[in-house]
């Protein structure tokens, strides 16, 4: 297989369009052209500990704060699971935990383990690891899913004193996790995945 | 598209008959023709390179449009009414938005007006101002490459179809405890999020980007 950058080339990532080495920038859209991102790795270190560090707060406050006539309640994303589960709501209880709690910390050990992993054969090969990171792109931004019922369930249940709900702060540092993941795994150059293989 | 097999092959071929894979570096040859609905796949990783459709622009277009007048129609009529006990609660999706509004979440509440409406709406803009100049057969409006470069940047951060399915959670949540009554902006929004995936799926960005390049030359 002939790459680009075997053929002294370098492609466009935006656009597919190929150039000689050196181009600055795509002369079809503009876009700055290089053979292989090298602060790629960097960039994806940087924003995965920056979304693991808010993702600590995001567990430790309440996500949300439900006041009625008799009682005031903070709930964390795994106290509500918690809660629900002891309600006999096992279903939802099992579906928080798995959006909130499960695919989040599978994605971080996932982007992790692909920047470590990467070129190391013997791990695992070019088709799973090109694989792993569509799964994580793909399902990267679906964690924000959390922060809109926080929002909608805040702007709903609005019944004065009898009972209300609010946002609580740790729907801010989950909010910022999921989008420094995000900025991780765009930060990816997936075709590094591709280079030694012969 | 063709599987290249050594360097010998591309020897000599223009550089505007070649395209490199994206996610794989690959180099390939520039198919002459991909028939609509086809697929031209990377020959190495297997990324979609080209899929075109035809009458995609005229399509997309009408697709847009559709999605921004259901916007307006979402933003400005009722979306969710809450009933408990007697009691009532209802609220818009600018409410939605504006949940995180008191104090110094106020920056979330920013980011989710972005993500929810924002953003959408400005991609919509965006590939409308890339097309219709296009499909009228004018020259490409002169901002067209950056246009739709933003509007592909963006398209992570448009997330209209996870609210939707977090609306959907909600409702679930507070099943037992009210009742919620479903208003015109859900219905519409909903009908939103499948005009802009049906959308989606017409763009081909290989076709896009060389009729913009097309459409400059004249």
């Amino acid at each position: 297989m002939v790459t680009a950058r075997d053929a002294g080339l370098v492609g466009c990532t935006r656009c597919g369009r190929v150039h000689h080495m050196g181009t600055p920038a795509c002369n079809r859209c503009g876009a700055p052209l290089s053979s292989r991102d090298d602060t790629s790795l960097q960039r994806v270190w940087a924003w995965w500990w920056a979304g693991l560090i808010a993702y600590i707060p995001a567990n430790l406050y309440p996500m949300l704060l439900t006041s009625t006539l008799v009682s005031n309640t903070e709930s964390t994303i795994v106290g509500g699971a918690v809660e629900l589960f002891l309600h006999g709501d096992v279903g939802v209880a099992l579906i928080v935990l798995i959006a909130s709690v499960v695919i989040p910390i599978a994605k971080f050990m996932a982007i992790a383990f692909l920047a470590v992993s990467i070129n190391k054969r013997h791990i695992m090969g070019e088709h799973a690891q090109h694989q792993l990171f569509s799964v994580v792109e793909f399902i990267g931004r679906w964690s924000m899913i959390d922060v809109f019922v926080v929002a909608i369930l805040a702007s709903l249940v609005r019944f004065s004193v009898v009972a209300t709900i609010n946002p609580g702060i740790a729907a801010v540092s989950f909010a910022l996790s999921v989008a420094f993941t995000m900025q991780a795994a765009l930060s990816f150059d997936p075709r590094i995945i591709w280079d030694d293989e012969k | 598209m063709q599987k290249p097999v050594s360097m010998e092959e591309f020897a000599g071929v223009p550089l505007d008959e070649l395209r490199a894979c994206p996610h794989c570096d690959a180099l390939h040859r520039l198919p002459s023709h991909v028939r609509s609905r086809a697929k031209a796949v990377c020959g190495r990783c297997g990324s979609v390179l080209i899929a075109p459709r035809s009458g995609a622009f005229t399509r997309i277009i009408a697709l847009a449009a559709t999605a921004l007048i259901l916007m307006v129609a979402a933003l400005f009529s009722p979306f969710l009414d809450l009933t408990a006990a007697g009691m009532h609660s209802n609220a818009s999706i600018l409410d939605a938005a504006m949940a995180f509004s008191q104090g110094i979440m106020l920056p979330l509440s920013l980011a989710v007006g972005a993500f929810i409406i924002v953003i959408p709406v400005l991609r919509l803009l965006l590939i409308l101002y890339t097309l219709v100049p296009l499909v009228a057969g004018r020259p490409a409006a002169a901002r067209a490459p950056v246009a739709f470069s933003l509007a592909e940047a963006l398209k992570p951060w448009s997330m209209a179809e996870i609210f939707v399915i977090g609306v959907a959670v909600a409702l679930v949540k507070v099943a037992g405890l009210a009742t919620v009554t479903p208003g015109p902006a859900f219905w519409a929004f909903g009908a939103l999020v499948f005009v802009t995936v049906l959308q989606d799926s017409f763009m081909d960005k290989e076709q896009i980007w060389a009729a913009i390049d097309a459409g400059r030359a004249k």
